[in-house]
């Protein structure tokens, strides 16, 4: 990559990540949305410990996990949203005056996901222990935890883009949440996967790749170094940053048409 | 009540339901969001209804569709508030408020499309419940109850969202339309009773008056009506201060021409 790309790219990243910080419209929801959740689910859920063969006595540890989820649907939403306001305000007609072009620019839109991600999780992460939540791993497994995090956030935000690029419209990438809501609640995200007593919820569950990446992080917090739930949180983090990206790559084309 | 009053508002209800039937990207989130939580709920969390103390006479099903079918009531009021400040933004609104021979009518024209909304979503919920097998113990004159008692609710949380949008008029205030009914049913006893929440939330839930509301209407649903008068007095209470609310947002939107 050549100085003069890299240079591009920053400016681009940089403008993201400024975007990103200085809209609380953005900022407020993506951290406090997902901590509201936490907080009524963690002792509202409470008893449900008491069921036989709940993996652990600590419902809060179990539901760490839940803001991460949450908070990766802001990745979708705000990256969609504001490469929608950028092709309804003309600027990716600019970009397209440029020679970037393809994975650089999608590199360049993601930064600011990826800042507001690593602000989430120290955040996330603070108040959970806080409130009382193990971290089975330890302090090696932060920097995991933040791994797969990152991933899971490219991979949201690619898809919010792919999004954004597709319809180009704010409006319609909001009216994308509903889809992305039953994604995340149709999976292991408030019970484990075999108490699931009813049966065609727990085959959605096992098919949904939202329940691996809850599983991933969960298994940090509860059981510490859990190679299998790793490897499949990771995995399905990839996977979806690589459809994600590739599926806004091939958008992206069509948006910078030089006219 | 005068023909200037009725003529308004069914002209605002006939526009609007008109709208959202040749549109119907604008119902499919007043209607996908409730439906899927209502799954995720009754297929994901069933197995809550064994922990011992989970102390309800019907099955998790009823016990959630009276969780679903109050907050998509709450919802469905707050989104008709986004359409209303649709239209203050798109300037229809102000053309409306020079043309109307009685303002009030206009309010009620938005509470009846959302009214409508409601009616459409509660039977898409009620059909899915049925189908999942959810069990209703209580009778025609108790559902009846359950179901004014999701109306009274639609009806204030449009009055709220109405007032809010009248006096803001702008797209903006979204947020603080949803956000308040969002957070005020969350911090009620959604995924089990009252007396199985711990800590902070158990406080909060016994001084929420939605928790009056959920327990009424599990206790209709289930066939063993307790703390009902209670209930429709609060409902009541809320449909009348959202009234004023609204009314002074009308005012507020008069004033500013």
């Amino acid at each position: 990559m050549s100085s003069a790309r890299r240079t591009q790219i920053g400016q681009l990243a940089r403008r993201s990540v400024l975007r990103t910080l200085r809209q609380p419209a953005q900022l407020v929801p993506a951290i406090f949305v997902p901590l509201f959740i936490f907080a009524v689910t963690a002792p509202g859920l409470k008893s449900a410990t008491l069921l036989p063969g709940f993996p652990t006595s600590s419902y809060v540890t179990f539901a760490l996990a839940v803001p991460f989820i949450q908070g990766a649907l802001f990745a979708v939403t705000n990256t969609g949203t504001d490469l929608a306001i950028d092709i309804q305000s003309g600027f990716l007609k600019r970009i397209a005056l440029s020679p970037l072009r393809g994975p650089s620019l999608i590199v360049g839109f993601l930064a600011g996901a990826v800042a507001l991600a690593l602000i989430q999780a120290a955040i996330f992460l603070s108040v959970g222990l806080a409130a009382g939540a193990h971290f089975e791993a330890g302090v090696g497994g932060v920097p995991v935890l933040l791994a797969l995090w990152m991933l899971i956030t490219v991979g949201c935000g690619a898809l919010g883009l792919f999004v954004g690029l597709r319809t180009g419209s704010g409006y319609l990438v909001g009216s994308f949440y509903p889809v992305l809501v039953a994604f995340v609640f149709l999976s292991s995200l408030l019970l484990p996967r075999n108490l699931i007593a009813v049966d065609w919820f727990r085959e959605i569950a096992t098919y949904n790749p939202v329940s691996y990446l809850v599983e991933g992080i969960r298994s940090l917090m509860m059981t510490g170094w859990d190679a299998e739930a790793l490897a499949l949180g990771f995995g399905c983090a990839a996977a979806i940053a690589l459809v994600g990206i590739a599926a806004a790559s091939n958008e992206l084309p069509k948006r910078l048409v030089r006219t | 009540m005068n023909g200037g009053f009725r003529g308004v508002a069914a002209a605002i209800a006939w526009r609007n339901i008109r709208q959202i039937a040749a549109t119907t990207s604008m119902f499919i989130p007043l209607l996908s969001f409730p439906l899927f939580f209502f799954v995720a709920l009754i297929g994901g969390l069933s197995s809550v209804k064994d922990v011992p103390g989970f102390d309800f006479a019907g099955d998790y099903a009823s016990f959630q569709f009276v969780f679903v079918l109050l907050q998509s009531a709450a919802a469905g009021g707050a989104i008709a508030g986004i359409a209303i400040a649709i239209d203050f933004q798109t300037g229809f609104a102000r053309r409306l408020l020079l043309a109307a021979p009685n303002r009030t009518g206009i309010l009620a024209g938005y509470v009846i499309v959302a009214l409508q909304q409601a009616l459409v979503v509660w039977a898409v919920l009620a059909v899915v419940g049925l189908i999942a097998g959810m069990q209703i113990n209580g009778n025609g004159v108790d559902l009846f109850g359950l179901f004014a008692l999701a109306a009274l609710v639609n009806v204030a949380a449009t009055l709220m969202s109405a007032g809010v949008a009248m006096r803001i008029r702008s797209l903006q205030a979204g947020p603080l339309m949803q956000m308040p009914v969002l957070i005020v049913f969350f911090l009620a006893p959604v995924f089990v009773p009252t007396a199985l929440l711990t800590g902070w939330i158990h406080t909060v839930a016994q001084l929420n008056p939605v928790t009056a509301l959920l327990n009424a209407g599990r206790s209709l649903i289930s066939g063993q009506p307790e703390v009902v008068a209670l209930a429709f007095g609060i409902a009541v209470a809320l449909v009348v201060l959202m009234a004023l609310w609204a009314r002074g947002g009308l005012r507020s939107a008069e004033a500013a021409g």
